[in-house]
């Protein structure tokens, strides 16, 4: 059994607002107990407004209000010592960011300072965590950018002469310059086109072996879970509904709406019709009773509109939030074809 | 056969900087295309951000004058800068609809706003009865009412109903081609299937032709009956979108094909792409060559051997 880096207890985390005397509340990120462990791809996957964005935040350690946790604890087990974001001050935040907790941001155009050239930036980020005076933090950094196939030049230029594969290279090396134990990638490949895509997935899978950190990586893309992650947990309405190793979690999905979101993949080769699920995501500031996923289930049952179902073991480290995960059937059986050579 | 839509040796330049340090960039060269009015078909337009595709789908739009060949819609030619009437009335035959339904709607502005000033300029209806009803008819086709829409603002739908709202638009002027600019790249995982099924279904059932322009191979071979796959500006490969994608000929299509994420060694981390294949797809890149015809049906672009 590995060890786990991050505990993730019972976490609330809401967004709290008064506007002239009206309360309102969203309830992004309700009750989520997780664990991941060192030297692992976790995937998180969850469509917009489902509370990703906010859980990873979270986890980031970058809480800012309207947002604030409720209940709950977020305990990291860093090399240098063990931290609870949830009650960490400000410097010990300071401490471990970059150092320990990276984060590979989303749309690298808003990222990078459109002003500044690469090596300024790189600066910014990496010259104060990494402690290394100038001829050794510069070797570090070249170093560094060789690992990420980037020419050493790049440091010379401005974000808009590099392409957007190139971009999205560069932040990479920025967030894992410091050889962090915990990266989160926040759809890291949203924007850019399949081939180069494929590149930088590549990338950051063979800096993580390199490193051996854990990597939390977040998209709504189902394929790119299934080649990058080895564990992958599904947020649905704000809770974990399922999650499980990525092989079972595609193979034999046990919460309905993970079966669909495999199900609905379209695949070349196969022109069968693919099933979309009716009804829209829930809205956080009044979600649905019971079951979150209910009014949208193919399976649901009157106890699923009453009675949250607990996230329980169904399988070998696999977790699933539903009351008839035994009645959920893989939609599409998965079978060979012929890998084009 | 009478053709809807003819695409001919279309080419466009943009010139870049002033009269000292000018640049050149050929964002489409030589493409040629055609769709047929009698039966409606999905014709794909596939290749990377910088291939030309959007390019060549504003020139089909008319927001782009081609530098070089003609664009011609029902025999009649629109390629060149034309009065304001003969642009409406193009106008009403080609609709889009674009990639982030977000930004297609003015946040401000309530969506049955949009619809209606599409439908009284096109439709040149007055009356409120028949506005909504145009509207309604719209709305029914994509799966939404008027009722669900009236009143509401973009922030108050979800991505996928707005995308839908976005398509009615399109539709209220009844146009027998449809240009759906990456339609389902803003559109979340669930949700992506309901729109891709909808296009299916305005060809099926309403016979609108659409172009489908897109980088996502999977959803391309799902639904589409032809396919161009474009490569900085040329087409490489041209055909039936089963032959095409089930067996690629070009390299660069080659590589595109190897590049897409399957499901099916789920968990087992291959990410490793033959960097041959990547050598072979750019290697031709500078070189014209010329599209030669299969048996099969498709064309696909050869290299002379140097």
């Amino acid at each position: 059994m590995t060890e786990d880096l991050l505990k993730v207890e019972g976490l609330k985390a809401y967004y709290q607002m008064n506007y002239f005397g009206v309360e309102r509340e969203v309830r992004a990120v309700d009750d989520i107990t997780m664990t991941i462990r060192k030297n692992e791809i976790y995937g998180i996957a969850g469509e917009s407004s489902s509370g990703k964005t906010s859980f990873i935040k979270v986890l980031a350690a970058a809480i800012r209000p309207p947002m604030r946790i409720v209940a709950g604890s977020v305990k990291y087990d860093f090399k240098n010592g063990p931290i609870d974001v949830a009650t960490a001050t400000p410097a010990q935040i300071e401490a471990v960011r970059w150092r320990h907790l990276s984060y590979i941001m989303q749309g690298s155009m808003s990222v990078l300072n459109p002003v500044r050239r690469i090596g300024r930036t790189f600066e910014d980020f990496a010259r104060r965590p990494l402690g290394l005076s100038g001829e050794a933090y510069r070797a570090r950094v070249l170093n560094h950018l060789e690992r990420l196939k980037l020419p050493a030049d790049v440091l010379n230029a401005y974000p808009h002469e590099l392409s957007g594969g190139m971009r999205q290279r560069v932040t990479i090396g920025l967030a894992t310059v410091c050889h962090p134990e915990f990266v989160i990638a926040d759809e890291p490949t949203t924007a850019l086109d399949v081939v180069v895509q494929k590149e930088v997935l590549g990338l950051i899978r063979e800096i993580q072996q390199d490193m051996g950190s854990s990597v939390v990586f977040v998209t709504h893309d189902m394929t790119v879970h299934a080649n990058m992650a080895d564990r992958v947990g599904i947020i649905y309405a704000g809770r974990l509904v399922e999650e499980g190793p990525t092989r079972q979690m595609f193979f034999a999905p046990k919460h309905p709406y993970t079966a669909h979101l495999v199900a609905s993949l379209p695949r070349i080769g196969d022109t069968a019709q693919r099933p979309a699920l009716e009804g829209r995501p829930p809205s956080l500031a009044s979600p649905p009773s019971g079951c979150r996923f209910h009014p949208r289930c193919p399976l649901a049952i009157d106890k699923c509109k009453t009675d949250v179902p607990p996230l329980i073991q169904v399988a070998n480290d696999h977790r699933s939030a539903c009351w008839r995960w035994q009645d959920v059937e893989p939609l599409v059986v998965p079978q060979r074809h012929e890998v084009m050579a | 056969m009478s053709t809807l839509l003819d695409v001919r040796n279309v080419s466009k330049r943009f010139t870049m900087g002033g009269l000292l340090s000018r640049k050149t960039v050929d964002a489409v060269q030589d493409a040629s295309l055609s769709l047929s009015a009698e039966t409606p078909e999905i014709f794909t337009i596939i290749g990377e951000s910088g291939s030309g595709k959007t390019t060549l789908a504003r020139m089909i739009l008319g927001l782009e004058l081609p530098t070089d060949g003609e664009i011609s819609f029902r025999g009649k030619t629109v390629s060149h800068r034309v009065g304001r009437q003969e642009r409406l009335e193009f106008m009403a035959n080609v609709q889009p609809v674009f990639q982030n339904p977000f930004e297609a709607f003015n946040p401000l502005k309530r969506i049955d706003r949009y619809l209606e000033s599409t439908a009284k300029r096109f439709l040149k209806l007055r009356h409120r009865d028949d506005l909504d009803a145009a509207m309604d008819s719209a709305l029914q086709k994509v799966g939404l009412s008027i009722a669900e829409v009236r009143g509401r603002f973009p922030h108050e739908m979800s991505g996928g109903q707005l995308q839908r709202a976005a398509i009615a638009r399109a539709l209220i002027p009844n146009p027998p081609l449809l240009v759906a600019d990456e339609p389902v790249s803003m559109v979340d995982a669930s949700l992506r299937m309901s729109i891709v099924n909808l296009l299916k279904s305005l060809r099926d059932d309403l016979r609108v032709s659409v172009i489908y322009i897109t980088h996502d191979l999977a959803t391309a071979y799902y639904i589409s009956n032809r396919l161009i796959i474009m490569q900085r500006g040329r087409i490489v490969e041209m055909g039936d979108a089963r032959t095409v994608l089930d067996n690629p000929e070009h390299p660069y299509s080659r590589l595109l094909k190897a590049s897409v994420l399957s499901t099916e060694d789920a968990g087992s981390g291959k990410l490793i792409t033959d960097p041959g294949m990547a050598e072979r797809a750019t290697a031709l890149i500078r070189q014209p060559g010329r599209l030669v015809a299969r048996p099969d049906g498709r064309s696909v672009r050869v290299y002379e051997r140097a």
